[in-house]
């Protein structure tokens, strides 16, 4: 899968809420359960689906965190693929919609 | 110690409200005999009150949302909520007595990802369900509703209110419990009317058969360190506070007035008159709550089960002060160790209450929703 081509969105099966900067996510379906440390957090808020993945470390990662790109990247693609292993983020080569609750 | 475990530490110091329970509705399809509610319609608030409700409890940093009532299905409205607080992305439980749950509505529950619906069983002899619920066929109602659900593969508890009537049938119902695949949990609680009727408490199980339960290894895990010895108080226990309420837990009522907890029942706004926020964050009676440590309580901060003791401060007001000693905790101490409570050696009890003794409430209920 071409890294720029990742589009990540949050699935509408798990709660989620932020305490203290750092998010906490729960999916009823396996009661698995996460805290996302700061950088986590901040590409878990911006998965909307339809911005790439890649962006979004651009942005919000290297933006505003000191952190080497290529690492962040490396580090985006595992943090997405442990998440959506777990039904938490939805991973696709196309645009998504986030999804609400049906 | 647990991720969760962490999480709850935070919320409490940082004075966070992670979990809150709110009735929805105090209106309910059974009469059961030990219920502490007035079913009458007060003035619930509206659909669009609750939903305010929910939007400010989200922006103050809730995470763990309890429904409950009355029976939340007497609301027409009720899936709206849940639809409308699962987007705003709550960990949503109902509690329900289920009579009104069939596939559709199974179904519904699943499709928003509420994580668990608890179920209110009494026996597993519908006879003895049915006489406690005073509506016919309840039981087999409730059973159906739980096979529903399991069906759509949602996680069931049912919750198992012991009192005189039911006391022989916990394990029955434990049984049940585990032939539907479901979660069980028992609780001995009996709470006095919510205007101040005692008299329900005489279904309370007699304070002598509490030891069968506490040393029952079926019922409680962990028996050597449930009922050893109480310890001897560390400056950190001293210091230390009764449980989350006030900390990181609130209850709500369908009139929007807001609680500690669901079993304490000190006002400290309505939510009508003023934001969550500051209810939560100004209100001289939460403040109060908040500031109470072990080594401020009368009784119990020199009683040997001070480390220990579930001792519940809403249970406590109800006695007559927040700072003093809770009978019931006194007791489920007493009969989980062997060692008698500062309180009783106070009073000169040789034994706690018998068949006939108080009426003081039995053990407080664990209305948090964070699990351990």
């Amino acid at each position: 899968m071409p890294e720029n081509c990742i589009y990540v969105a949050r699935s509408s099966a798990i709660a989620a809420r932020a305490l203290a900067g750092e998010m906490m996510v729960m999916n009823s379906a396996d009661s698995t359960f996460f805290t996302l440390n700061e950088v986590a957090t901040a590409i878990f808020q911006a998965a909307d689906g339809r911005t790439p993945l890649r962006e979004i470390v651009r942005d919000r990662v290297c933006e505003q965190f000191d952190v080497d790109p290529e690492q962040a990247q490396a580090d985006a693609e595992q943090f997405v693929t442990e998440l959506s292993s777990h039904g938490i983020l939805l991973v696709s080569h196309q645009p998504l919609a986030s999804e609400t609750p049906r | 110690m647990s991720l969760m475990t962490e999480v709850g530490q935070k919320a409490f110091e940082l004075g966070v409200p992670l979990a809150v329970h709110m009735d929805v509705t105090y209106r309910c399809n059974e009469r059961c005999v030990h219920c502490y509610l007035d079913h009458d319609d007060h003035g619930e608030m509206t659909t669009a009150e609750i939903k305010d409700v929910l939007d400010q409890l989200a922006e103050a940093g809730v995470f763990f949302l309890t429904f409950s009532g009355g029976e939340v299905f007497m609301r027409r409205d009720f899936f709206e909520l849940v639809e409308h607080a699962r987007r705003l992305m709550f960990n949503v439980k109902i509690k329900t007595n289920a009579v009104m749950i069939h596939e559709r509505e199974a179904r519904r529950i699943r499709e928003l990802d509420v994580d668990t619906v608890q179920i209110s069983v009494y026996s597993h002899r519908p006879e003895v369900h049915d006489a406690i619920t005073k509506l016919p066929h309840s039981f087999e109602r409730t059973i159906k509703s739980v096979r529903f659900l399991r069906e759509q593969g949602l996680k069931v508890t049912i919750a198992n209110v012991l009192m005189t009537v039911n006391s022989a049938d916990h394990a029955g119902v434990q049984k049940l419990a585990a032939e539907l695949g479901v979660h069980y949990t028992l609780d001995p609680t009996i709470t006095p009317m919510m205007d101040g009727d005692m008299s329900v408490l005489s279904l309370r199980i007699p304070g002598a058969e509490l030891p069968d339960i506490f040393h029952n290894p079926a019922l409680v895990d962990s028996q050597e360190e449930f009922c050893a010895p109480p310890k001897p108080p560390s400056k950190e226990d001293l210091e230390g506070y009764s449980c989350s309420a006030g900390h990181s837990f609130c209850y709500i009522s369908p009139y929007g007035d807001v609680f500690p907890c669901v079993q304490f029942p000190l006002p400290t706004g309505n939510i009508r008159q003023q934001k969550f926020l500051d209810i939560w964050n100004l209100s001289p009676q939460m403040k109060e709550v908040r500031s109470i440590q072990a080594k401020d309580l009368t009784v119990c901060s020199s009683c040997s089960h001070v480390s220990s003791c579930s001792r519940c401060p809403g249970l406590a007001y109800m006695e007559g002060s927040m700072r003093g000693p809770s009978t019931a905790d006194c007791e489920k101490s007493f009969y989980r160790t062997g060692v008698p409570t500062a309180n009783m050696l106070r009073q000169g009890l040789a034994k706690p209450r018998g068949r006939s003794g108080n009426h003081a409430p039995l053990i407080q209920i664990q209305p948090i929703a964070v699990p351990a």
